[in-house]
């Protein structure tokens, strides 16, 4: 699988693929890393502590912003995988890593359907193994 | 294998002046997070720009703050005209807000002015009288100002957003990719609505759901919009915040109205069109529908001004109130500006004589402003009936601004069953 490295990192934790994309702010919320977004098929869910596979981001620009909130407050994904490179979900991760030294793995993968149909992801650097 | 990012950007001499700190640690770390951000764009390179949108004035979190902070603290100062989008509080009826956070958002507003920044606290820049011109390189962020910029003035940024818009506007430089260059910019669809019923097209209602369902349809594409006779900027500024809200839509051109589709194969650039939509009147009353959420059924609330109402909207509304009061049962609120407010003259009076609260500097489904909504939240807005239930946890009626008005007036709920032609 070609793995493009936006924010470089390790991790490695069980899977949660988006059904549709989420619009981070208004979407997710960053004290509890839940899908607040009541449009949202997975509403309710939570992201937090898992290994984020969505195809890319949605909607208002806020995004950078709640992700690096989320990350700073340790209810964020642990890593996020993506199929199309999202600069407002890099972004996030890259001003976390700027402000706490705190950062999370975003990478972009070709075989994007092995990722969202894996149970399980690790991240390492530029290698991603994946459990079905 | 592992694609490199970092080998494909090259910086000025300045930019390098910049990154390696020569000009002082705040431009170094705007540097350092926009060459960081720029590879992720793909870009080659940097280009100047003339103007920057901020909207990290918002207080999304501590984070927001910690950024800005460090920022001014290393003595950032812009390097480009930037206006600031809604913050958290209305400095001008402060005696609405109900929040706990209103030292961190003053912090925060204080530190984006400390930069330098315009305290404009809107988020229709585009409705200054400075506003950017046609082919202008701009930095924007807030999402229905960049797709209007883009779709209305034909100036080009990219979809910026807290963080890299104040790295932007220090270093008054932005990646060179995306909807800055010419290429990325031509349409890559066809949406149809020459189908649909002229009564539908003009209904008041019918540009933000429109919106919605190019949101919804295009995804990250640039779709062109053939079939629209007319529309004023009021109503694409609708239907570009219910696009960049329900999709990631940053340009949107109509084809007969928008600078850079005078017709189709120019939007297209001459390429053959790849796809079409055709929007048929059920999917406008599904789109419709969709933006009602909830199960309540009393109009406790009515809230207008979601992008920041114009001069035009407001003398609408006061014109459809015609004189008669809001009903005492009911709070209804129109986000403005600052500026439109100042030069609306007796537009404003009138409306709060009628028992309209207006809300300038932010807006109702961002910050605690609003009286509890103890019932259904009637809007006009698209893009506020979009995020309202998540925001606000509340039940939301779409609507169109005469139901709003007529429902505003009479303290319940009215639908204008003739308005949708019976669809």
């Amino acid at each position: 699988m070609n793995v493009t490295v936006l924010v470089d990192g390790n991790a490695s934790g069980p899977t949660f693929a988006l059904d549709e994309p989420v619009s981070f702010w208004g979407g997710v919320d960053p004290m509890t890393g839940t899908i607040i977004d009541v449009h949202h098929p997975q509403h309710g869910q939570s992201i937090s502590g898992k290994v984020l596979v969505m195809g890319h981001g949605r909607g208002s620009s806020g995004a950078s912003s709640v992700l690096s909130e989320a990350i700073r407050l340790g209810t964020a994904p642990i890593g996020i995988v993506l199929e199309t490179a999202d600069p407002l979900i890099a972004l996030g991760s890259v001003v976390a890593d700027e402000l706490y030294n705190k950062s999370i793995p975003v990478v972009v993968v070709d075989d994007f359907e092995s990722a969202q149909t894996s149970t399980s992801l690790s991240i390492a650097g530029s290698q991603l193994l994946l459990q079905d | 294998m592992s694609l490199d990012l970092s080998d494909n950007l090259n910086l000025s001499d300045n930019d390098a002046a910049m990154l390696s700190g020569d000009r002082g640690e705040a431009l170094a770390m705007a540097m350092r997070i926009l060459t960081k951000f720029a590879r992720v764009m793909g870009a080659s390179e940097l280009l100047d720009i003339s103007a920057a949108h901020i909207d990290g004035c918002l207080v999304t979190g501590q984070s927001s703050l910690d950024l800005a902070e460090a920022l001014r603290d290393r003595g950032g100062q812009v390097a480009v005209p930037t206006t600031l989008n809604v913050s958290s509080l209305d400095l001008l009826h402060p005696e609405l807000y109900r929040g706990d956070d209103e030292p961190r958002a003053r912090q925060l507003m204080q530190a984006y002015e400390d930069m330098g920044c315009q305290p404009t606290w809107t988020c229709a820049p585009y409705q200054l009288e400075a506003r950017p011109g046609f082919g202008d390189q701009i930095a924007w962020a807030e999402s229905n100002a960049i797709a209007f910029a883009n779709s209305v003035l034909g100036a080009r940024t990219n979809r910026y957003g807290d963080f890299i818009d104040i790295c932007c506007a220090l270093t008054g430089r932005a990646p060179a990719a995306g909807l800055h260059l010419d290429e990325h910019r031509l349409a890559q669809l066809v949406i149809s609505v020459e189908h649909l019923p002229d009564r539908l097209l003009a209904t008041d209602a019918f540009f933000p759901v429109l919106g919605f369902v190019i949101g919804t349809s295009v995804d990250t594409r640039v779709p062109a919009v053939v079939g629209i006779p007319q529309a004023t900027e009021d109503q694409l500024k609708a239907m570009c915040a219910a696009a960049a809200s329900a999709g990631s839509v940053g340009l949107i051109h109509v084809v007969g109205i928008t600078p850079e589709a005078p017709d189709l194969s120019t939007a297209l650039g001459n390429e053959p069109v790849a796809e079409t939509i055709i929007v048929t009147a059920s999917d406008v009353v599904h789109a419709r529908d969709r933006l009602s959420s909830g199960d309540a059924t009393a109009l406790s609330t009515v809230s207008l001004g979601t992008p920041h109402y114009s001069q035009a909207e407001l003398a609408t509304l006061l014109n459809m109130l015609a004189g008669r009061s809001v009903h005492e049962s009911i709070a209804m609120y129109v986000n403005t500006s600052r500026d439109v407010l100042g030069a609306s003259g007796g537009i404003a009076a009138g409306l709060s004589d009628l028992g309209v609260q207006l809300v300038t500097d932010t807006c109702t489904y961002i910050t605690p402003v609003m009286k509890p909504v103890t019932g259904v939240a009637m809007t006009d807005s698209a893009k506020w009936a979009y995020y309202a239930p998540g925001n606000l946890g509340v039940d939301v009626a779409f609507a169109s601004l005469s139901e709003c008005v007529e429902s505003a007036v009479a303290g319940q709920i009215l639908r204008d069953s003739d308005m949708w032609g019976g669809l």
